[in-house]
């Protein structure tokens, strides 16, 4: 013990435990206090949107917003019920454009030739048009489609927001099919399988649960986009027609919000309720098919 | 070929026989679709580009370099210049940065360094994810409604007592750049958090395990060893992020008071080029599209510098800690 205390003296050996309060566990604890409370603030837009959204939104909410068109400057009443069929219109012209395209591509990328120069510059392209202004895909549609036929119209507006789904899809979808063991690929190939036989019979079906996540997921996002159907679908106060200027419930909420009519700021939260109604429902779904695994 | 008293049941035969006719086409035809369908994105960016930058050729050809370093937007005289919005654009991103930047790497210190449970580490973890999920739009009305009045007696407060910083010069009136950078600021916090948790947990286990060993108190190992160690990933998510920001529309168009003037004031309104192409596009004539067109192929050339630079970035730095 004395032979100890001795050594310390000589070397100047610094206490070796840990004390409560020196400053290097202060900074610690001040730093872990700064964190937790950046993490609650990052929280907080969360909940405030959502309970908002449920206040404002849900006091304006009933049945008839479902099935009514809108109303006039000064009507009081009104629905937004064209502006969901509008949004589900053209989601779904969206779907039917970009989830084949993103699964074909895949397929390709994923197992046909992921080292070939064409596979990894598409690759590129697509991580790259993930990161597209949303904006400038209405600018393009507007580009190819409006300005050629001469028309506002739902085709449009599905047409520029499957440009933002495609990358998506394609980029989830090639994980989900790598994502299939080896073994399966192999042993589908050694019974005499076709390389496309063994993808339609064998790798689409396993990987199915990851590619329709990354299709709801992309469903998702495009349901929410305004930017690129300000002047594709543009907007209209009456029911559907395909080839017309269109109503969507992310429009609809963009060109409200601007009004000075309370009843038209009342629909636009009631329809911003049920568009994050819509985006949640199906950000659930694709979490419970995406189960576990991450993709 | 067939000896009739050696002929196989009909069942055993078709077991093994080799691909018909129908199954070779259908392979062949199959593997081109997929290969048509590859060149078909990669012609889809081109295609985009081009298209763009086709209509923007009789503005380039009009108003050439000094597009970019006028400021007057008069359709009247036909005089167009974007020096304010591009100002705008990246004033505004760059202060989202600053702030989501700030919130989405400690989110990821927060979620990766074993400072809560699990079961709660998820339940941050979706909730951080489901911020991303909210439309744009509905975070333009909550901002207009809920946001710019809530931080109008802090902006009038900064204003009486900062105001001779320049940042504080002007009193908020409704929307400006300080709102719409806050509500950008918290669109992009769920991207930076997220590239950078993976960035953070692609760093091997026994670099923090030796930190540790060396007595080194959490937050020591953090700054020190693992916040070097992520560096990378890090930096790739603020530029992907920086990408994000750059281009959002629908939440500045509603926030950002669209008014054409550079201001260093926080409270100042502003306009951005994606802010400005919503607005204009729906009412533009003919040359008025082509100077739009303009404007989009120059926000076309940012955001693209900006991408192709994230991804590059992440792709370098996440093979490297990998292998």
């Amino acid at each position: 013990m004395k032979h100890a205390q001795t050594a310390e003296n000589e070397f100047h050996l610094p206490r070796l435990e840990r004390q409560p309060f020196e400053p290097r566990a202060l900074k610690s604890i001040v730093l872990s206090s700064i964190t937790v409370a950046a993490a609650i603030t990052a929280c907080i837009p969360l909940f405030s949107v959502l309970i908002m959204l449920l206040y404002r939104g849900g006091k304006r909410l009933s049945l008839e917003v479902f099935y009514q068109l809108p109303p006039t400057a000064f009507e009081t009443g009104g629905g937004f019920g064209n502006a969901i069929v509008g949004t589900l219109f053209m989601v779904g012209i969206a779907a039917l454009i970009s989830v084949p395209f993103g699964i074909l591509a895949a397929i390709f990328l994923a197992e046909l030739g992921p080292d070939s120069k064409v596979a990894i510059t598409a690759r590129f392209c697509a991580k790259i048009m993930t990161g597209l202004p949303s904006i400038l895909a209405g600018v393009f549609a507007y580009a190819a489609v409006v300005v050629v036929f001469k028309t506002y119209s739902a085709w449009a507006g599905g047409i520029a927001l499957s440009l933002l789904m495609i990358p998506v899809v394609l980029l989830t979808a090639e994980e989900a099919i790598k994502m299939v063991p080896r073994a399966m690929k192999e042993a589908a190939v050694g019974i005499g399988c076709t390389p496309a036989q063994a993808m339609v019979k064998v790798i689409l079906p396993v990987a199915l649960p990851g590619i329709i996540t990354g299709v709801v997921l992309a469903v998702a996002r495009a349901a929410g986009e305004t930017a690129p159907l300000l002047f594709t679908a543009l907007f209209s106060d009456y029911w559907l027609k395909a080839q017309e200027p269109t109503a969507s419930l992310a429009v609809l909420i963009y060109n409200y919000s601007g009004m000075p009519f309370e009843n038209q700021i009342e629909l636009a939260w009631a329809a911003s309720l049920v568009l994050v109604l819509m985006v949640f429902l199906l950000n659930i779904i694709s979490r419970t098919l995406g189960g576990r695994k991450k993709i | 070929m067939a000896h009739p008293t050696t002929t196989l049941p009909q069942e055993a035969a078709s077991l093994s026989q080799p691909p018909s006719k129908m199954d070779i086409i259908f392979n062949k035809s199959f593997r081109s679709l997929t290969y048509a369908f590859t060149w078909a994105m990669v012609l889809l960016l081109a295609a985009i580009v081009i298209k763009i930058g086709i209509k923007a050729i009789p503005a380039i050809e009009r108003h050439g370099l000094a597009f970019l370093t006028t400021t007057t937007w008069d359709v009247n005289s036909q005089h167009f210049g974007i020096l304010p919005e591009i100002w705008g654009t990246l004033y505004s991103s760059l202060l989202a940065l600053i702030l989501g930047g700030f919130f989405g790497i400690t989110i990821a210190i927060f979620l990766t360094q074993d400072f809560l449970p699990h079961r709660v580490e998820v339940v941050l973890k979706s909730i951080i994810e489901l911020l991303a999920a909210i439309p744009s739009v509905v975070y333009g009305l909550w901002g207009i409604f809920v946001l710019i009045p809530l931080i109008r007696p802090l902006a009038d407060f900064l204003h009486t007592h900062l105001g001779w910083l320049p940042w504080f010069s002007t009193s908020l009136s409704g929307p400006g750049m300080f709102p719409a950078a806050l509500v950008l600021s918290i669109m992009i916090l769920p991207t930076i958090a997220a590239i950078s948790q993976d960035a953070f947990r692609a760093i091997p286990h026994k670099t923090k395990e030796a930190a540790f060993g060396m007595g080194t108190t959490r937050w020591e190992a953090i700054l020190k060893v693992m916040l070097p160690a992520a560096s990378g990933g890090i930096f790739g998510a603020l530029v992907l992020g920086l990408g994000r920001a750059l281009g959002e529309t629908m939440a500045l168009a509603m926030l950002v008071g669209n008014s054409n003037q550079i201001s260093l004031s926080v409270f100042a309104p502003a306009n951005t080029l994606a802010s400005l192409l919503a607005l204009n596009f729906p009412e533009a004539a003919e040359y008025e599209v082509s100077v739009l067109m303009y404007a989009a192929c120059i926000l076309l050339l940012i955001t693209l510098l900006v991408n192709i630079a994230g991804t590059a970035i992440i792709a370098m730095t996440g093979s490297g800690a990998k292998k």
